[in-house]
C-alpha cells in the first residue's frame, strides 16, 4: 500500500513583495506520512507550514522536488489527488449566508459526488457530533462565528476523505468547542484505520494528544521527526524542577552558587504575587540542598513540582523560542 | 510509487455524474439566495425599472413611435441579464477568493467549467424573475405591447444571446479569478459605456455602422437588435439581416467556451505559479 504522503526535496520560492531577490519558503522538504497516521506538524508563523499544505492540497505548485498524495502527484495529478483529500483551515467559514447549515454540508458533498442519501446521512451524523443539530435548519448568516466555523470543519469531512489536512482546526474556537473537534478527530482516526490526518496546530497538547508522529519545522525544513514520546527523550535528561515561593526574603541569586544547580531563573507571578523558580539540577538529589537554602534565605515554599518534558520544551528546544513567545513578541510589536 | 490497484479512475459516466451534480448543486445555491434575500428583489428589479421609465418617458414626451417604448422594455429585461453576467457571475471567484472559500472549490475534482456554469444557469433562473417583473411592469404600466405569434423565435433568439453572454461571463471569470480588484474597478468604470453600446435602450444602428459593429462583440447587443427585430420587423431599425444572427451567436457562444476553458486553465495554474490563487487582498 502507497504512503498517504510522500515528499521529497520539496521546495518552494517566492518573489520577495517589497524587496528584490526570493523567499524560500520550502527547503528540500522529505516527508512521510503512514496511512492511518494522525500526523502533527508544529512551526511558528512563515515556518512553512501553510505552504506545504498548500502544494499537498494541490493550490500551489512546488519550485522543485516531488509530492505524492496517496501515490499520486500534486503536480501532475491534480484530479486523482483530489478526489481524495480535503482541507479545514481554521478560522475560516465556509458557505452562503442564505443557505442553512444542513443545506451547505450537502452542497459540498456534490462537489464530490457523493450520492445524496449517502450526504444526507453524513450530514446528519456530523452535525450531530459537532454540536450543530441544533442549528440544522438555521441560515448561515444567523450563525456566530465559532458556529461557523465548526460548519467549516464538518464540511471537510463530508466527502470522508482518504486524507485530510486541518489547518489550526482549532484556531479561534473556545474551550468547549475545541474539546470536542479534538475528540471528533480522534474518534475519526480510531475508526476509520485507513484514513490519514495531517494536522497543523500552535496548540503543542494538541498535537500531544492526537499525533502518533510530530514534526518540527522552521525557516521550511523539518528539524525533528518522531513520535512526541521519543522527541521528548531526545532533550537533555538533566531534571527540572519548578517552586513557588514566597515574595520576600533573601535574593534569590544566592542560590546559584550551589554545587549541581545547572542554572535558575525567577520571575515574580502576576496573579498571585508570589516567586516562580525554575531550576535546572545535575540530579534528583540536589534539589534538598535548594530546599535548605531557600529555609536560609527566608523563603517559604508554596508549591513544588518536577518539570516533565513536553512537546513544548521540544519545540523550544529545535526552534529557539516557543509558539507562546512568537505571539507575544508579535502582539507587543 | 504505484497507485492503489483497487482505486480506479472513475468511468466518464461517474465524472460526467459528479459534474452534473455540481452544476446543478452550485445552480441551486442561486435559485434558493433569490427567494431567500428580499432586498436583492428591489436592488434587481425596482431600481432598473425605474432607469427604464424615464427612457419610456422620454420617448413618449418626444412622441417617438410606440415601438422604441417596447425596445427600452426589452432593453431593462436584458440589462438584468447583464448585469448578472458581470456582477453575479464573472465576479464570482473574486469575492470566494476574498472571502477564503476559493480553495474549497479548487480542491474539490470537479471541472472550474461545471462550477461556472452551475453559477450561469443559477444566475439565469433568479435573473429570469427580475427580468419577468420588469416586462410585466412594461406591459401593465405603459401598455406596451410584443407579437405574441412571434414569441417563440424571438425566445430562441433570446436563449441563444443569454448562451453567448454567459459564456463571455466565464471568460471574464477567469481574468476576475487573479486579477480581481483591477478587473473589478474596469468593469464598474465600462459599465456605462457599455449601457451604451449595447442599446439598451435605444436601437443600436443610430450610433452609426462602425461603433455598433464594434459593440457587436458583446452578444447582448445583437441578442437585443435581433429581438427588436423579431418583434417589430424593420421598424426595429436592425444593424445585422435578422437571418445573421444566430448563427453569429452560436459562433461566439462555442468560441468563448473554448477560450473560457483555455484561459480558466492558464488563470489557475498561473495562480498556482505564483501562489496568488488563495490571497486575499491582491
Amino acid at each position: 500500500m502507497t504512503d498517504a504522503i510522500d515528499v521529497r526535496g520539496l521546495t518552494r520560492t517566492f518573489k520577495a513583495r517589497r524587496r528584490s531577490g526570493e523567499v524560500r519558503a520550502l527547503q528540500g522538504v522529505d516527508l512521510t506520512v503512514h496511512r492511518g497516521e494522525c500526523f502533527g506538524l508544529l512551526g511558528p508563523n512563515g515556518a512553512g507550514k501553510s505552504t506545504l499544505i498548500k502544494i499537498l492540497t494541490t493550490l500551489l505548485l512546488p519550485t522543485s522536488g516531488r509530492a505524492l498524495v496517496t501515490g499520486y502527484d500534486v503536480a501532475t495529478e491534480p484530479f486523482q489527488v483530489r478526489r481524495r483529500i480535503n482541507l479545514v483551515s481554521g478560522g475560516d467559514s465556509s458557505g452562503y449566508g442564505v443557505l442553512t447549515v444542513r443545506e451547505t454540508l450537502h452542497l459540498f458533498s456534490q462537489f464530490y459526488g457523493v450520492p445524496g442519501p449517502v450526504a444526507r446521512r453524513r450530514a446528519e451524523e456530523l452535525m450531530q457530533v459537532t454540536g450543530l443539530a441544533e442549528k440544522a435548519d438555521q441560515k448561515l448568516s444567523s450563525l456566530s462565528t465559532g458556529m461557523r466555523q465548526k460548519l467549516n470543519f464538518a464540511r471537510g469531512f463530508m466527502s470522508d476523505p482518504e486524507v485530510i489536512f486541518l489547518d489550526e482546526p482549532t484556531l479561534g474556537l473556545d474551550v468547549e468547542a475545541s474539546r470536542d473537534v479534538r475528540a471528533f478527530i480522534a474518534r475519526w482516526v480510531r475508526e476509520r484505520p485507513d484514513r490519514t490526518v495531517l494536522l497543523t496546530t500552535h496548540y503543542m497538547m494538541e498535537a500531544d494528544e492526537l499525533c502518533g508522529r510530530v514534526a518540527i519545522i522552521d525557516h521550511g525544513r523539518i528539524l525533528a521527526l518522531d513520535t512526541p514520546t521519543a522527541l521528548k527523550r531526545t532533550l537533555p535528561a538533566e531534571p527540572v524542577f519548578e517552586f513557588q515561593v514566597s515574595a520576600t526574603g533573601q535574593d534569590l541569586d544566592r542560590l546559584r552558587g550551589i554545587a549541581g544547580v545547572r542554572s535558575m531563573s525567577h520571575h515574580a507571578h502576576p496573579a498571585t504575587g508570589a516567586v516562580q523558580l525554575r531550576v535546572v539540577v545535575d540530579e534528583d538529589d540536589v534539589i534538598g540542598e535548594v530546599l535548605g537554602r531557600l529555609k536560609g534565605l527566608e523563603r517559604s515554599v508554596l508549591h513544588l513540582t518536577k518539570m516533565e518534558p513536553t512537546l513544548e520544551t521540544v519545540f523550544i528546544h529545535h526552534v529557539g523560542r516557543g509558539l507562546t513567545d512568537e505571539e507575544e513578541e508579535r502582539d507587543g510589536a | 510509487m504505484a497507485p492503489d490497484p483497487g482505486m480506479l479512475d472513475p468511468g466518464l459516466r461517474q465524472k460526467l455524474g459528479m459534474n452534473l451534480a455540481a452544476v446543478f448543486a452550485r445552480a441551486s445555491v442561486r435559485v434558493k439566495a433569490s427567494f431567500r434575500e428580499s432586498s436583492w428583489v428591489i436592488g434587481e428589479t425596482v431600481f432598473p425599472f425605474l432607469a427604464m421609465s424615464a427612457f419610456v418617458l422620454v420617448y413618449r414626451g418626444l412622441h417617438a413611435p410606440r415601438e422604441y417604448e417596447g425596445f427600452v422594455v426589452l432593453g431593462g429585461a436584458m440589462i438584468a441579464y447583464w448585469n448578472n453576467v458581470i456582477w453575479g457571475m464573472a465576479s464570482q471567484f473574486f469575492w470566494e477568493r476574498e472571502q477564503g472559500q476559493l480553495q474549497l472549490y479548487l480542491i474539490t475534482p470537479v471541472s472550474r467549467m461545471s462550477i461556472l456554469i452551475g453559477m450561469a444557469l443559477g444566475g439565469i433562473a433568479m435573473t429570469t424573475t427580475r427580468a419577468v417583473a420588469i416586462l410585466t411592469g412594461g406591459i401593465l404600466l405603459y401598455h406596451v405591447s410584443f407579437p405574441l405569434s412571434r414569441a417563440l423565435p424571438a425566445l430562441g433568439l433570446f436563449v441563444l444571446t443569454l448562451g453567448a453572454a454567459y459564456s463571455l461571463g466565464m471568460i471574464l471569470s477567469s481574468l476576475f479569478l487573479l486579477w480581481g480588484r483591477e478587473v473589478w474597478h474596469t468593469a464598474a468604470i465600462l459599465q456605462e459605456p457599455i449601457y451604451l453600446l449595447s442599446g439598451f435602450y435605444f436601437p443600436v444602428s443610430a450610433m452609426g455602422l462602425v461603433v455598433a459593429v464594434a459593440g457587436s462583440i458583446l452578444p447582448v447587443t445583437l441578442g437585443l437588435d435581433g429581438i427588436r427585430q423579431v418583434f417589430y420587423g424593420p421598424a426595429a431599425h436592425g444593424l445585422l439581416p435578422l437571418p445573421w444572427i444566430p448563427p453569429i451567436q452560436i459562433a461566439l457562444t462555442l468560441f468563448f467556451l473554448y477560450i473560457a476553458r483555455r484561459m480558466l486553465r492558464y488563470m489557475e495554474n498561473l495562480g498556482k505559479h505564483e501562489g496568488r490563487l488563495t490571497v486575499r487582498g491582491d
